[in-house]
């Protein structure tokens, strides 16, 4: 069965994307001191969108003095109530200017605007608007009375929900009164950048955020910079290592939110239609770029063949293409070296020894594709099961026992999520129990919200972003 | 005039009282400067066998439920009472206070178990949450223990600053390895004494004697280990210690010595589940 689609592009107008980008500091856009310029292209049609700044260490010398004298002068004299009215407006502007951050996110990610309109740019507002009604409760975040920033917080956040991360750091931060130095991913800078305007429609004071683009030299200079009190990090476990090192002989707080390999356990008496759906989110929503993926699907023995029948035939229907379609599932590779990455490690499937499977599916010729994909035939020994692929890539292994089941989903060294689908309530809670993983998706999978703690166990990193958590993490309390 | 039955002061690992398997002790005066004994020098080799004894033990210790490992942590404190005049002299000697002083603080201790055993059934109340999300979901957080803690006991005291160490870890649900402080490791092995006589599972609490700049790197570098308390490491050394550390991201932490929930939760990771609400 073949569905043929009219293409249903969202249009572009509603987006003015200039072509070349300054860095925003202490309130305005400024040119650099010294640094250079880099393209920023949208990996769906390899077109250049805009030429942004690769800020330089002066540039974050810049931003953090700015940072500082926002904290001492403006940010930490006003109320909670007060702070917490910006993050409201915050909130406001970016609901009423939703679906240009959607198209523009959908066109520098290339991930398709049904999840940046749907889900991205939703949950970045509420994240402001969760987080502003902290501002003035404070004493209640868990630390004792009268809970302290930390003062001035480097944040820097990966390329695969470049708003929403910038939320999830931004906005505990705002609350909580520290101000920020945020770098976006050098692919991913141009709805930091729009973001940088609605503070400035927002009135936000000068200095209290900043936003520098850059690679991870830029990066570096703000986790090295002494004047930065606090690092949050989100993005490889390898980078987070080096940062946590970095920062070792320092007084600098530090949150690590980084890689996964998580397990979707699929039991025998799971509902089979709503677990195939459940797959399909776990590691197919935006391309499998993230963190928190269901790349590693253990499914009882007895149920396999039935579950990868019905598995392919709906992988079938995933459609993959214009991101800025409507229609589309499955949209963009973020860039060439992300294709690369995910290439070598379905190479490596081939070579040792794995079956790969994917449905027929024309690829567009420009631009980062790839097709979504299974492997079986998968070992708990194979590069597929244990590496991050961070792609459209899910790796099958199979399991008999519950116990074997949770003894294989906790062989590995991350521990950021778990999915778990079975009819039998006590067997949920039983799994859940079992599992070392920081969030785990009963019968469901892939889901966020502001008010949800989110964050790793192991070598997935420190600390929680969201919920209360979350929040504490930007606070010292005389219990801290 | 009867001659003294000394007292050997050996390692506790997996519930048993070995010497080093390196043979080493070292020689520990008093306050005064007279021998107080030759307590054992751990060795690397002797941390390795205390985390394999430790991680053979966690799961069965976190999974005990939290009003069971209350009522043992009150046991602790229960049967350390009952040897108070060994802590007072221990401590005596230690330190060279007065008995007086020496009383306190064994008092003190005895009071910090029973503290920390009251916290055991409270901290997922405290500190988990029910999470009001958008959509017909139910969803919960609760706070749960890393696994294997390491804990550099520091020398403020000679009794107290050991409770403040292991007994808020143990409270979390973890399974700990004590580096006692190697000015003051007499109490350290009696108070693994009154362990091993009070329900705690063997293995569930192991005591080191020995140098804490010789151990610190072999702790900091051990892929078992999930979180380390370096309250009693020298700030250059706790650098290195955090340094190292990173290799498999430990949680390290420092802390003051007074007793604090915080102490708990600091081993502790929240774990979120989501289910659909539906028909």
């Amino acid at each position: 069965m073949k569905f043929e689609y009219a293409p249903a592009p969202e249009s572009t107008a509603i987006v003015d994307i200039q072509s070349e980008y300054n860095l925003f500091i202490d309130g305005k856009f400024v040119p650099s001191k010294g640094g250079k310029r880099f393209e920023t292209i949208n990996p769906a049609n390899e077109k250049v969108l805009s030429r942004v700044t690769q800020a330089t260490s002066a540039d974050v010398d810049r931003a953090v003095k700015a940072a500082t004298e926002a904290h001492r002068k403006t940010w930490s004299k006003l109320t909670g109530a007060q702070r917490g009215k910006y993050l409201f407006r915050i909130a406001r502007i970016l609901q009423e200017r939703a679906r240009e951050f959607a198209v523009l996110e959908s066109m520098d990610n290339g991930k398709p605007i049904r999840e940046t309109r749907d889900t991205d740019i939703p949950l970045a507002a509420a994240h402001f608007f969760y987080h502003a009604g902290w501002a003035d409760k404070l004493d209640y975040a868990g630390l004792g009375k009268n809970p302290k920033p930390h003062g001035v917080v480097g944040q820097i956040i990966p390329w695969n929900f470049p708003m929403l991360m910038l939320a999830w750091k931004v906005a505990p931060a705002l609350a909580t009164g520290n101000t920020v130095v945020l770098k976006p991913a050098e692919t991913t800078p141009l709805t930091a950048l729009l973001f940088a305007e609605v503070c400035q429609q927002a009135d936000l004071p000068k200095g209290v955020v900043n936003i520098l683009t850059g690679d991870g030299s830029t990066g570096a200079a703000i986790v090295n910079h002494p004047g930065i009190n606090k690092i949050a990090f989100t993005g490889s476990t390898e980078v987070g290592k080096i940062i946590a090192k970095s920062v070792a002989s320092s007084k600098k707080a530090l949150t690590l939110e980084l890689g996964g390999k998580g397990a979707n356990i699929i039991f025998e008496d799971a509902p089979i239609d709503e677990t195939v759906e459940g797959i399909i989110n776990g590691i197919f929503f935006n391309q499998g770029h993230v963190c928190c993926a269901g790349s590693r699907l253990l499914v009882q023995e007895n149920i396999k063949d039935e579950l990868l029948e019905k598995l392919k035939r709906r992988m079938s229907l995933i459609r993959v293409g214009d991101p800025l379609d409507k229609n589309t599932d499955l949209g963009a590779i973020n860039s060439q070296a992300q294709l690369m990455k995910i290439r070598e490690l379905a190479e490596s499937g081939d070579a040792e020894g794995a079956q790969r499977w994917s449905p027929q599916c024309e690829l567009p010729e420009k631009g980062f594709w790839f097709p979504p994909t299974f492997f079986t035939g998968v070992s708990q020994a194979h590069r597929i099961a244990r590496e991050e692929i961070f792609g459209p890539v899910l790796s099958v292994i199979t399991f008999r026992t519950p116990s074997e089941a949770i003894e294989k989903a906790n062989n590995t060294p991350y521990g950021l999520s778990a999915g778990i689908w079975t009819d039998k309530g006590s067997r949920i809670l039983w799994s859940a129990q079992q599992l070392k993983a920081g969030v785990i998706w009963a019968n469901t999978f892939n889901k966020f919200d502001p008010a949800s703690p989110f964050g790793g166990y192991k070598e997935s990193g420190w600390g929680r972003e969201g919920g209360r958590h979350g929040l504490s993490a930007y606070l010292k309390g005389d219990f801290s | 005039m009867r001659v003294d039955v000394r007292k050997t002061y050996k390692l506790f690992i997996g519930g048993q009282f070995p010497r080093s398997e390196s043979g080493r002790s070292y020689e520990l005066l008093d306050a005064k400067g007279n021998f107080l004994a030759n307590p054992a020098l751990a060795s690397r080799k002797d941390l390795r066998d205390a985390v394999v004894a430790a991680r053979g033990v966690a799961e069965k210790w976190a999974s005990a439920s939290a009003f069971n490992r209350s009522q043992i942590l009150y046991r602790v404190a229960e049967v350390m009472e009952g040897r108070r005049e060994q802590f007072v002299s221990e401590v005596m000697a230690q330190e060279g206070v007065t008995k007086a002083q020496a009383t306190k603080q064994v008092d003190a201790a005895i009071d910090l178990w029973v503290w920390y055993a009251g916290w055991c059934d409270k901290v997922p109340t405290i500190f988990g949450s029910t999470n009001p999300v958008s959509g017909s979901f139910y969803n919960f957080t609760t706070p749960e223990p890393v696994g294997v803690v390491a804990v550099f006991i520091d020398d403020n005291s000679s009794l107290l600053d050991i409770v403040h160490g292991v007994a808020p870890v143990l409270a979390g649900g973890n399974v700990v390895i004590a580096i006692a402080n190697e000015e003051y490791p007499l109490c350290a092995i009696t108070l693994s004494e009154v362990i091993a006589t009070s329900d705690v599972p063997g293995g569930v609490v192991n005591v080191l004697t020995g140098r804490t700049e010789e151990l610190a790197p072999w702790v900091a570098s051990h892929m078992d280990i999930d979180g380390v308390d370096g309250s009693g490491v020298e700030p250059a050394a706790y650098e290195t210690l955090k340094r190292d550390g990173a290799d498999n991201l430990k949680r390290i932490y420092s802390f003051k010595a007074e007793g604090s929930p915080q102490r708990i939760i600091s081993f502790m990771e929240n774990k979120t589940v989501w289910h659909p609400i539906g028909i």
